[in-house]
């Protein structure tokens, strides 16, 4: 079966537990327990109706406040298709969380509140979204019953996300959805208080939407993970290159170059895990390789095609969003993790700073804080085999850690 | 659907081609890849090799890493991820069983023969140590359970082994706090988890460094649903314990579901022991383990039963049922 992962982004109140609630509850994902248990929490609170955010708030500090802090998982399956939900928090101290879910996600819906249109939060969304490139995504104007399910209303909200979207280079669709998760309206079934509707219902929309994934089929990328040597009699003289494939499609007798020490063999066989021979392998599989030449490769090589090389280089542009309450240092030095490997690496410099409600670019800023976004210059210690994030999410990605700390500060996706 | 780079925007004809697309899906999945190159992965094909994935990873990114057996389908799952991730060579890490001692006989059998199969080694450690040792206190009455002390042994055995790693078959759908767990863990000194300070994780890049005396919980299996589990145990073949399947045994009522009788849970006077024909749904100790009453006895039946069902499979784990946020409060201590 096909599999969808989507993230949801919403602000305060939009709904947005609400509406993951009424679609897991209406495509049968919920158990009677959990449901009985959110009908008891429910009365205990004097909620009034059952509460279907409940569902998704699962921390204490959350249920309290009523608010989603951190990103939550979830899943559903329709016999047309398994989702994965990424469901991260709105809130503005949230941005982290945001790119957090949308970095593996496929799609992404923005939850707009009927009653008050696209707000600052709803642009900072949809800028997220095409900043970690998600092409596809759901404009979804909840609460349409406060509005008396009005057409003017939502087309209104509709232009003026489209103008803000217009600008936003990555996004490939933009598919509006005017909907109650409270009622349930064209959340699974189509409503019939909305009749100048005619548009799908957001869950058809979810199982019929061709997305392509997100992999680069094009360019051979294979980043080392572990070398395995059974040592064993049976396979004595066996040495396997396990990893997961980051680009590309790679057979038995292709060509390769080896990264960094630029040595080229061909690919002997490649095995799946188990050990069932393949005839190709392409993302995102995880496979062992053997190579025809005995060469010294370690943890954090990467094996390319001869013909069509990443970027290798010590200076690598980026967009960065911090994540640490401490802020970014001029001249700080971090580790930076990007496919298998790790390096020192220093921030060479600032370029500017993204104003995400305006879209314009801040010169001139000293440091990023906490879920603030710019463009950065980084040199590391030993070159990265890279390409532009555009081109490949896997390789065109990196995070920044604190050496002392060892926190995960910053996401960054090379330009 | 040609395999384009993924940058193109693909055009819309609307929904005959949407129609054609599942129908592709579904149908064209089935053919080899040289009748038709199509770049694409069966759900379960995703979610294994993510969980390949991470194991390895795992394995590179720790010094000592072990994977927490208790004999349930979840964990022989990860054990059997293991031993396909590092083909042809061993899995590199042990194997760790915390025994409350309370036990169904078969859970132990199976895991003996299961291990010998691997070719793995195996790591207990005991719950009635740690009583002995008096680090913990044995609940009584009709409702102990060694299963809160379950925690104090994990934690006193990963310090002793000097663990860095935990693998763990934890998945984010089984519990609300779970949905919220990274694959890569952070605990701290104490083993604690700190659900509002988490790392974060994006893409496939996963962030285990540590400070001397923490450590960390890995959950390969995070993205699979009870269902995938279900699915990919089908699929694999995986031999799974009798206790899974239906088969009849002495039990008794207690709180919604069926507890089998055994000298570790003294009935009440109300309560009376039965013949029923039951299988369960998850199996841990043999104190906090409820059956249901099923007919199901193979692979098949069990799915369909699956597919079915009204409650959640934790619906029969009275551990859960202490307090709303029981799962929570536990894992912020060093639960599973």
């Amino acid at each position: 079966m096909d599999l969808l992962r989507f993230a949801t982004a919403g602000s305060v109140d939009d709904g947005k537990s609400t509406l993951i609630g009424r679609l897991l509850y209406d495509s049968k994902s919920i158990f009677e327990d959990q449901l009985l248990a959110v009908e008891e929490s429910s009365r205990r609170r004097g909620d009034g109706v059952v509460n279907l955010a409940l569902l998704t708030d699962g921390l204490k500090a959350e249920r309290e406040q009523g608010i989603t802090i951190d990103v939550a998982y979830r899943y559903f399956a329709t016999p047309r298709r398994k989702f994965i939900i990424a469901d991260t928090p709105g809130h503005i101290q949230y941005t982290r969380n945001m790119v957090t879910g949308a970095s593996t996600a496929d799609l992404a819906i923005i939850l707009v509140d009927a009653r008050k249109g696209v707000i600052e939060q709803t642009k900072r969304h949809a800028f997220v979204s095409n900043l970690l490139r998600i092409r596809h995504l759901v404009l979804a104007v909840n609460k349409m019953d406060l509005v008396d399910f009005s057409e003017e209303v939502f087309n209104n909200i509709v232009a003026q996300f489209h103008e803000f979207a217009s600008r936003l280079d990555n996004v490939a669709d933009i598919t509006a959805i005017p909907l109650s998760a409270l009622n349930g309206d064209n959340v699974v079934e189509k409503s019939s208080a909305m009749p100048w509707y005619e548009g799908s219902s957001l869950l058809y929309h979810l199982e019929t939407v061709y997305t392509g994934g997100t992999a680069n089929h094009v360019d051979a990328r294979f980043p080392v993970q572990w070398i395995i040597r059974p040592l064993s009699n049976d396979w004595h003289d066996f040495r396997g290159y396990a990893g997961r494939v980051a680009g590309g499609v790679f057979k038995p007798g292709d060509a390769v170059t080896v990264l960094p020490s630029g040595f080229t063999t061909r690919v002997r066989k490649i095995y799946l895990p188990g050990g069932k021979e393949i005839h190709e392998a392409f993302p995102p599989q995880s496979v062992v390789m053997t190579l025809e030449n005995e060469i010294d490769i370690s943890r954090g090589d990467m094996l390319v095609k001869a013909n069509n090389p990443p970027q290798s280089s010590q200076d690598i542009e980026a967009m960065v969003c911090w994540f640490s309450t401490k802020p970014m240092e001029a001249r700080g030095k971090y580790l930076v993790r990007h496919t298998t490997k790790e390096a020192k690496a220093i921030v060479q410099e600032l370029r500017y700073q993204v104003d995400i409600e305006t879209l314009h670019k801040k010169e001139g800023v000293a440091s990023l804080a906490m879920n603030e976004i710019g463009r950065i210059s980084l040199r590391t210690a030993s070159p990265l085999f890279h390409d532009s994030y555009r081109r490949n999410r896997s390789t065109g990605s990196f995070v920044l850690i604190d050496p002392g700390t060892h926190e995960t500060v910053a996401a960054g996706m090379v330009v | 659907m040609c395999p384009a780079f993924a940058g193109a925007p693909p055009p819309d004809h609307g929904f005959r081609e949407r129609q054609l697309t599942l129908l592709r899906g579904t149908f064209f999945a089935k053919r080899t890849l040289r009748d038709m190159p199509q770049y694409s992965l069966d759900h379960l094909d995703q979610i294994e090799a993510e969980a390949i994935y991470i194991l390895r990873e795992t394995a590179a990114q720790f010094q000592n890493p072990a994977l927490l057996f208790s004999g349930g389908k979840d964990s022989i799952v990860m054990a059997h991820l293991a031993a396909k991730a590092f083909w042809p060579a061993k899995i590199p890490f042990p194997l760790l069983h915390v025994d409350t001692g309370h036990n169904f006989a078969e859970t132990l059998q199976y895991r003996d023969a299961f291990v010998e199969k691997l070719g793995a080694r195996l790591v207990v450690g005991l719950v009635q140590d740690s009583i002995d040792k008096g680090r913990v206190k044995e609940e009584k009455g009709p409702f102990a359970s060694r299963n809160k002390l379950q925690t104090v042994t994990l934690l006193d055995t990963i310090e002793e082994q000097q663990y860095d790693a935990c693998l763990g078959g934890g998945r984010r759908d089984e519990e609300k706090a779970r949905a919220k767990e990274r694959f890569f863990s952070h605990r701290d000194d104490f083993g604690q988890w700190d659900p509002k300070n988490q790392r974060p994780e994006l893409w496939n890049l996963f962030n285990g460094k540590y400070h001397p005396g923490e450590h960390f919980r890995v959950f390969p299996l995070s993205n699979f649903t009870e269902m995938d589990v279900w699915m990919y145990i089908k699929r694999e073949e995986i031999e799974l314990p009798s206790l899974y399947f239906a088969h009849e045994r002495e039990v008794f009522a207690r709180n919604g579901s069926y507890l089998a009788v055994s000298e570790f849970v003294p009935m009440l006077d109300t309560e009376q022991a039965e013949r029923k024909t039951v299988r369960f749904r998850t199996i841990g100790d043999i104190t906090c383990t409820g059956a249901v009453e099923s007919s199901a006895s193979t692979l098949d039946e069990v799915i369909a039963e699956v597919a079915a069902a009204r409650q959640t499979e934790r619906g029969t784990r009275s551990d859960d049922k202490r307090s709303e946020t029981a799962m929570e409060d536990r894992k912020r201590e060093g639960y599973f």
